[in-house]
This record gives structure tokens, sequence and C-alpha cells, in this order.
């Protein structure tokens, strides 16, 4: 078969593969370039009548008041930050634990076991897991683990009663179950990418299995998991429902972990139905602005040292 | 293999990401739904589709309507419960046949709707339920101490205020932990309403609406989340719609009425706070009109009608045609009359006969390019 060829200055193999790179590559800009912008540009029109009232303030204010119209992003964006850090707190040692010992310690059998039950966690609606957040998650956290921080950490700002089941903690451990799935698998595959010569090598030098892992396998795939970790931050600051079953939806800034909190994926969710005012629905698209900025900055940041990292590695 | 997990769990973060903002945009979106769905099921003349939208509340009693009624007459009636603020949007915006809302149209609605029509079609009662250990007794609470339990000032359960409208109930010192509900809500709206007009303070401090800058207490999403919250805390108090509260055999106070009676929530003392209130007629201006803190010896104090909002000419909407509004007006009468008797089964409050004779004249008064539709 001989195609009118009109790109005959290449060997007709690698002509073919060219075009085929710029134009699949060619598709793929265009198409992020217009959904981002296309996005943007709906957020920004949707809440303009927020950005002209408040200009600036409106990042800076902790007022919410639907009724007296004020309105103010800040207990939010805080609620937002706070909650999603706690869950990578909680959430990456026990991925990093499970990736490790799926790959190198548990035998193939249990792991073969193990990994798709890890995985079917990411099945459960949100709503779901929020609705058990709300009957049995909260009650445990609120008569033992909130109970208990009290009472031996209760002098330290950070876990000062009462403590409610609806908190910023609860709401940052259930985030980590929920990330556990997508983290610890791509975790994984980072472990496996190893190339096993590194591994044999460091065994071979008299390292502990322990040794070779701290030393020589993690910061091989160190890249790849720092990858894994910022897309369980993208879920943990987007996701809504099951975060506003339990963090208690109150738009406050407080020092104690152990107190109610809100985030700004959960107020769209709770107050955009019913928001008729233009000023009211201005301003929670405005927030959902905030989000989509916060995310694509998130991502940048990721992009960049995930980037720094690959080059170190090459050099 | 590494540069490749990256590039794809990047590419997975964007999507991500686009998914977050989806919320933003959700509602030009929802409209063009609700558009295609009534112009491709109305294109077969034989049977006529109607779509409306709005109040959450009232969506079981009206799958149960459209279900009777297209048995009935061969009309079929797409109700999306996408809120009332949202019924309320969709009808200006023309995307609906019909908007339903818990609250009444306020300035928003009468600027775009010129002459809007309001029909109450039911009632609803929200009562206060709450969780104490050790109580077996009915709670009994007034204005009073229900809005000082929300703005702050009673904080434990033995409160003098509760104590002493309580004699023989031994209420136990601990904190009232209170629940609010968090998503914007006409049962929110009814509470604030019926607060605000017993208490001063709190008109002044917070006022009425779908959602409030709350005092004091915890956010529970909907009335499943408030009923959990109540229901796994001790020590709690929140304030849940009447149907769940019996449906889930939930414990709720008697309150004190304006005539300084106790009443239960029930079907019967929800009709009877309807049956004392003046509304105007369908055309006029509801905004203020509530039933909250009516007059009468029955009358339970925290209850509200649900409406239905409609253009006075239904030649307004792009997409109305003469048997469809027949079907509309049709669909109307009958949900005010024969529809009322599906209402208690439901736990929903059938409306009093003085309601319905206004309802009547304002079902009357609806034309279609000028000429009345109901002959």
């Amino acid at each position: 078969m001989r195609f009118p060829n009109f790109f005959f200055y290449f060997r007709k193999s690698e002509g073919q593969d060219r075009i085929f790179q710029f134009f699949m590559g060619t598709v793929a800009l265009i198409s992020i370039i217009f959904l981002t912008l296309l996005l943007l540009y709906e957020l920004i029109k949707g809440s303009m009548p927020s950005i002209q009232h408040f200009g600036y303030d409106f990042i800076f204010s902790t007022a919410w008041n639907p009724v007296k119209d004020e309105f103010g992003a800040l207990p939010f964006i805080f609620g937002t930050f706070v909650s999603s850090l706690l869950a990578l707190l909680i959430g990456v040692p026990i991925c990093l634990g499970i990736a490790v010992y799926v790959t190198e310690i548990a035998p193939p059998k249990i792991s073969a076991f193990i990994s798709p039950l890890i995985e079917l966690l990411a099945a459960i609606p949100s709503v779901i897991i929020g609705l058990w957040g709300i009957f049995v998650f909260a009650p445990f956290v609120r008569d033992y683990i909130s109970h208990f921080l009290i009472k031996y950490l209760g002098f330290l700002p950070l876990f000062e009663g009462p403590g409610y089941g609806l908190s910023m903690l609860t709401a940052g451990m259930v985030l980590a179950i929920m990330i556990i799935p997508i983290v610890s698998s791509i975790s994984r595959e980072a472990l496996l990418a190893v190339p096993v010569l590194q591994k044999e090598a460091a065994l071979a030098l008299g390292a502990t299995r322990f040794e070779a892992m701290i030393q020589v396998i993690l910061p091989y795939a160190r890249g790849a998991i720092f990858g894994a970790v910022i897309l369980g931050l993208g879920r943990a600051i987007g996701e809504t429902m099951a975060v506003t079953m339990v963090i208690g939806n109150r738009p406050q800034i407080s020092s104690s972990i152990l107190h109610p909190g809100y985030t700004m994926a959960a107020v769209i969710a709770n107050e955009f139905t019913e928001a008729t005012a233009n000023i009211y629905l201005a301003s929670l698209i405005e927030i959902g602005l905030i989000l989509f900025v916060i995310s694509v900055i998130v991502n940048a940041i990721a992009r960049f040292i995930t980037w720094k990292y690959l080059r170190i590695q090459e050099n | 293999m590494n540069k490749k997990i990256i590039l794809l769990s990047l590419l997975a973060v964007l999507f991500l990401v686009a998914g977050c903002t989806e919320a933003g945009t959700g509602k030009t979106s929802g409209s063009a739904a609700v558009k295609t769905t009534q112009s491709t099921t109305s294109a077969p003349a034989q049977s006529i589709t109607l779509t409306g939208a709005g109040s959450t509340f009232i969506y079981p009693l009206m799958s149960k309507w459209s279900y009777v009624y297209k048995n009935l007459k061969n009309v079929k009636i797409n109700y999306a419960a996408i809120g009332s603020g949202g019924g309320i949007r969709q009808i200006v915006v023309k995307t609906v046949d019909f908007g339903a809302t818990d609250a009444p149209l306020q300035s928003y609605g009468y600027s775009h709707i010129h002459g809007a029509l309001t029909i109450p079609e039911s009632i609803g009662g929200v009562t206060l339920s709450y969780n104490i250990p050790g109580v077996t007794k009915k709670l009994r609470l007034d204005g009073d101490v229900i809005a000082d339990i929300y703005l702050g000032k009673i904080k434990k359960w033995d409160n003098k205020a509760i104590t002493a409208l309580n004699p023989g109930v031994n209420l136990p010192d601990k904190s009232i932990m209170v629940v609010h509900r968090s998503d914007g809500s006409g049962t929110t709206f009814t509470f604030s309403d019926y607060l605000s007009s017993v208490s001063p303070t709190w008109k002044a401090k917070v006022g009425k609406g779908k959602s409030l800058s709350w005092p004091v207490g915890l956010g529970g999403k909907g009335n499943e989340g408030v009923a959990g919250l109540i229901k796994e805390n001790p020590y709690s108090i929140g304030y849940v719609e009447l149907a769940y509260v019996i449906e889930n055999k939930m414990a709720y106070a008697t309150l004190k009425n304006r005539d300084g009676y106790y009443v239960n929530p029930t079907i019967d003392t929800v009709k009877a706070a309807a049956a004392g209130a003046i509304l105007p007629n369908g055309d006029g201006i509801w905004s203020n009109v509530s039933i909250v803190n009516s007059p009468g010896k029955n009358a339970y104090p925290i209850s509200t009608f649900t409406y239905i909002v409609e253009y006075p000419d239904l030649s307004a909407l792009p997409d109305m045609t003469e048997p469809k509004a027949k079907a509309l007006v049709g669909f109307m009468w009958w949900m005010v009359h024969d529809g009322q008797k599906y209402a208690p089964g439901l736990l929903y409050v059938p409306l009093p006969n003085k309601v319905v004779k206004i309802d009547e004249e304002t079902i009357k008064s609806i034309k279609y390019k000028g000429q009345p539709v109901l002959r």
C-alpha cells in the first residue's frame, strides 16, 4: 500500500510517526487549554458581582451571613487546607506502609488478595462513607480519640475541647480513608517499577531489608510517590459529600482540630441550590473559582517538584 | 516507566480539577437537561408531559400525584426536586412549566415574573427533636427558650428557663449540643421565621432565611444529616421536618403556641395553624405570608405552606401549547382538590377549605394567550 507521499522528506514510517505525534499533541494541548479557559471564563463571569462588590476582602473576610449578604471565603479556604493536610498526614504513612508491605514483604498470595481489596475502597460512593461517618465513625472519634486527646493533650490549643464527633480531625480521617486506594496503588506501582538490580545490589552490599527499603527503593521511587500524594491531595481538596457530613459545617477558624469547620466544596454543595440572591450566588461561584485556582497551583507545584526530582535522577 | 506514571497521574489530577469545578457550572447544564427531556418527550402528541422543578420537601407527595395523575388523565409530570431556590430560578428562566417553593416568592421572583401567581398546595410542620438520655417524659418548650438555645444564651439542659416549663422532669447538668441544617432549606426558613416572630433579639441578630449565620451549633446536611447528629449525640437538639420525625420515630418537643396552649406537632395541629392564616389573592404579593406562631387554641406554631409558582399567562413559556396549558391547569385543579386526599398517608397536611377557595380563584385566573384556560 502506498500513500501519495506528501512527506517524502522523511522515511515513510518516521514521517507518519511525526505527523501522528504532532497531531495528537496539538489535539491534547488545545483541548486542555480550551477547557481551562472555558472554565475560568465561566467562573469569573459568574462571580463578577461578588468580585466587584467585595474585592480582595472576599478572600480575607471571615463573615458568612446570607441573610445580610455578607460573604467571605477565609474560613472555607482554611478548612479545606487543614482537612486536606490532616488527610495527608494520616493517610500517606498508611499508604506507604501498604505499598511496601504488598510489594516487598507479603507473600504473593496475600498481596494478590489485599491489593484489590484496598482498591475496592475507591468504589464506595462518598455519600455512603459520609453516612457511615455520621453514624459510626464520628461517635467513635468523639468517645475514644477526642476524649483521649482532650484528657492528655488538652492544654495545647491544637487539641482544645469540647470535642464533638464532628470536627476537622474526623473529616481529615475520613478523607485519609478516601485517598488510601489511589495513593497506595500508585505508590505500589512505583515501588514495583524499581529495577530488581538496584534492590539486589543493596542487599548484596549487606543492607538489611529495612535499609534497602529506606535508602535505595523509596528514594528511587520518590518522584512517583510524590505524584501519588499530590493526586491524593487533589482528591481531598475536591471531596464534598463525605466531608460535609462529618466536618460540622461551621464557618469558623479555630486553632483546635477537634472543633468543627467548613470546606469550600462543602459550602458550594450545601448552599448552591437555595441561593437566589445575585450576590449570594456569585459569592458561591467565586469560592468555586478560588477552589479551581488553588487546585491549579497545587498541581503546578507538584509538577515542578516531580520534574526537579526526575532531573536530579537523570543526572 | 516512572515518567509515564507521573504523567498519567498528573493527567488524572487535571481531570479531578475539572470535576471539582463542575458544581459551579452545574446550573446551566441542569437546565439544558430539563429542556431536552421536555422537547423530546412531548413530540408524540398522544400523552402530554409537564415539567416542574423546585422544593425537595414536596417531592414525595408530587411523585405520588404524578403517578396517580398519569393513570387518571394520561398526563405525565416530570418533577425535578432541585431545591426551592432552584425551582424559582428555573421558572424565571422558563425552562420548566411550573416551579415549586417552600418559601414564598421574594423581590427576585416578583421582579422577573410579572404578576406571578402563588398557589399553596400543601403544608408542612417543623419539629424540635432532641436526645436526652434518661428523660422519658415529653419535653415542653416555648419560643423564648428555643430562641435562647439557638442564640447560645441557654447552654445547659438544667437551665432554669427549661426546668420551669418542665416540672417533674429531671433534666441533666449537661451542655446542649445545638444542631441545625447546613444546606439551604425551606425548613430553615420556616424555623428562623418562627424564631424571628417570637424573639426580637433573634430578629435583630440573625434574621430569617434559607441559610443563616448561626450563633452556635453544628450543621447537618439534610433532614437525614440533622437526624443522624441528634441520634448519635446525647444531649443534642435540632429542628427536623414533621414527616421525617414521625417516620423515624424520633422524640419531639411539645411547643407552647401563641395562645399559651401546649400542642404536639400533628397533621391536625398544623392544619389548624394554616386555617387561621390571612392570605392575599393568588396574584398578590406573598412575600410576607407566614403561618408561624398562628393564633388558635390548637395551632402548632412552626409550620409553613409550600407553593406552586406560575406565570399569570402561560403563553409566557416558550414551549407552552394550548393542550399543554389545559393539562397543566387541570393538574393544578386536581392537585388542590382530589389530590389532597393522598397527603395524610404521606404525612403531609391537607389544605383547609379556606385555602382551597383562594387556590380555586387563582387557578381559574390562569390564561393562555389572554384567554382563561379553565372554562
